[in-house]
């Protein structure tokens, strides 16, 4: 077994197989802990954490504050319409002043991508990414991973499905690391205008049929269509997108039966994901949610215990 | 070279465990009982205790898995952190006896941390406590019920419990001076 040495985490696309999977391991240890009737272990005791997110988050955020205070650490949640930066303060030195009030770790989220490099090499704490801009969101993609795992077993070998934006999507990105690495066929499908151009030397395959991708996947995750990143025209609209797109009962008929769906949420209903689909018996997106408390407990615990190194 | 001592063999670990199932059957009370296995040999100790139990009684007492990774109380003192595995324990732990099992007793700070995790679980009606070998040394008030063994060591020596489902070789508990 590996043991874990860095003391940030900007993305996968630094980590080893090693790294991501002992990741996976030390999440279905921490697992357990979220179903207890006391639902905290004393292993970060009198550490803190703070999150600082200059985009909207719900999920997220929540998710990291409940995985600190699960490992008894101590939280704090900095939204950046409330904070100074909207007086004029530079990134780094926001930071580095909340930093100078002894944090442990900060948990960013930025519209820039490379933020968290630029905050990982002013700061002397850890530093994780929880989403930059269209590059990475490490710890989602850790999840879908762990959410595969759990539910088809393994990783290996899996033939699993990215549709929709893939050319703003940072989840998108993030998974093909991960899941390249871990040993998965990846498939991207998607309007060639979101599609990336080059996308293919990421070791993936596109294919712009969504039925014959779903027929031939074991796992397919949509992408949320970021209505806040679309200024420019790249859809002629939400109907043809969903048409072609869109996920519903009529097209999963041709999928196989042991094929799950998986969103990364929010979800546009009627948009990427039919309402029949998100709530149906093929979809895990709650067990997603479920399994993202669980890794980034693992990922808190493993990055702070790095420090010193 | 360092020095090894055999100080148990495959027939003294089989005869201690049988002997501390009947103690621990002897002090029976009121509350119905189950093991709690400390990863990982008292895993392994935990699963021998009940299979014995079920020989001399025929009844099937439950048993859990408890790792104590995260109740250390030196986990910010050491470096990179440890490896977490699964604790699990699928029954209400709350007005039984329980019995916790580990390979060896030293100083007491692994079944402190066992403790706290514990009442974490539920509020049993008593804790007892279960160990293969005692070797001494304790930095905290803490006392084993039953004892497969007691055996004096020097600080500087290590005891270590090897069994064939983790180990992969004959049963034994060896003595060894730590290597410099």
């Amino acid at each position: 077994m590996t043991s874990w040495k860095r003391k940030h985490l900007l993305g996968l696309d630094e980590l080893s197989k090693e790294e991501i999977e002992l990741i996976l391991e030390t999440a279905s240890s921490f697992k357990e802990v979220s179903f207890r009737d006391i639902k905290k272990v004393p292993a970060l005791r009198g550490k803190t954490v703070v999150t600082l997110f200059f985009e909207p988050s719900t999920r997220t955020r929540i998710s990291f504050e409940l995985a600190a205070k699960r490992l008894s650490a101590d939280t704090l949640n900095i939204a950046v319409q409330a904070s100074s930066t909207t007086k004029g303060e530079t990134l780094l030195d926001t930071a580095k002043n909340i930093e100078a009030m002894n944090v442990d770790a900060m948990v960013v989220r930025h519209s820039l991508s490379g933020a968290p490099f630029i905050l990982a090499q002013g700061l002397q704490c850890s530093v994780i990414n929880a989403g930059d801009g269209c590059r990475e969101h490490p710890t989602q993609a850790l999840l879908d991973m762990f959410t595969l795992k759990e539910k088809l077993g393994h990783i290996e070998g899996l033939k699993v499905a990215l549709v929709g934006d893939i050319l703003h999507s940072r989840v998108a990105r993030s998974n093909i690391w991960g899941l390249t690495k871990l040993g998965a066929k990846v498939t991207v499908c998607g309007p060639a205008t979101l599609m990336p151009r080059g996308i293919e030397s990421m070791g993936v395959k596109i294919n712009y049929d969504l039925k014959e991708v779903l027929r031939n996947s074991d796992a397919v995750i949509a992408l949320r269509l970021q209505k806040e990143r679309q200024q420019d025209k790249f859809l002629p609209s939400l109907r043809e997108y969903s048409r072609l797109f869109g996920i519903n009962q009529a097209k999963l008929q041709e999928a196989t039966s042991h094929l799950i769906v998986m969103h990364p949420g929010p979800t546009n209903r009627g948009v990427e994901l039919s309402a029949e689909v998100a709530d149906g018996k093929q979809s895990v997106i709650l067990d997603q949610v479920t399994n993202g408390v669980a890794v980034r407990m693992a990922v808190l615990y493993l990055v702070l215990g790095a420090k010193g190194e | 070279m360092p020095m090894k001592n055999k100080i148990m063999d495959h027939e003294s670990i089989r005869r201690a465990i049988q002997r501390m199932a009947h103690e621990i059957l002897e002090k029976s009370g009121e509350e119905p009982l189950a093991l709690i296995g400390i990863r990982t040999r008292g895993v392994v100790l935990a699963e021998r205790l009940k299979k014995a139990i079920k020989d001399i009684e025929g009844m099937d007492v439950p048993m859990g898995v408890l790792d104590i990774t995260l109740y250390r109380d030196d986990l910010t003192l050491v470096g990179a952190k440890p490896l977490v595995r699964q604790t699990q324990i699928d029954f209400d732990i709350t007005d039984k006896r329980i019995v916790l099992v580990d390979d060896v007793f030293f100083t007491g700070r692994t079944i402190r941390a066992a403790l706290d995790a514990l009442t974490d679980f539920g509020r049993p009606a008593k804790i007892e406590l279960a160990v293969l070998v005692d070797r001494g040394h304790r930095e905290l008030p803490i006392r084993a019920d039953f004892v497969g063994k007691n055996v004096p060591t020097a600080k500087h020596q290590n005891v270590n419990v090897l069994m064939q489902e983790t180990d992969n070789t004959q049963d034994e508990v060896i003595i060894e001076e730590k290597n410099a």
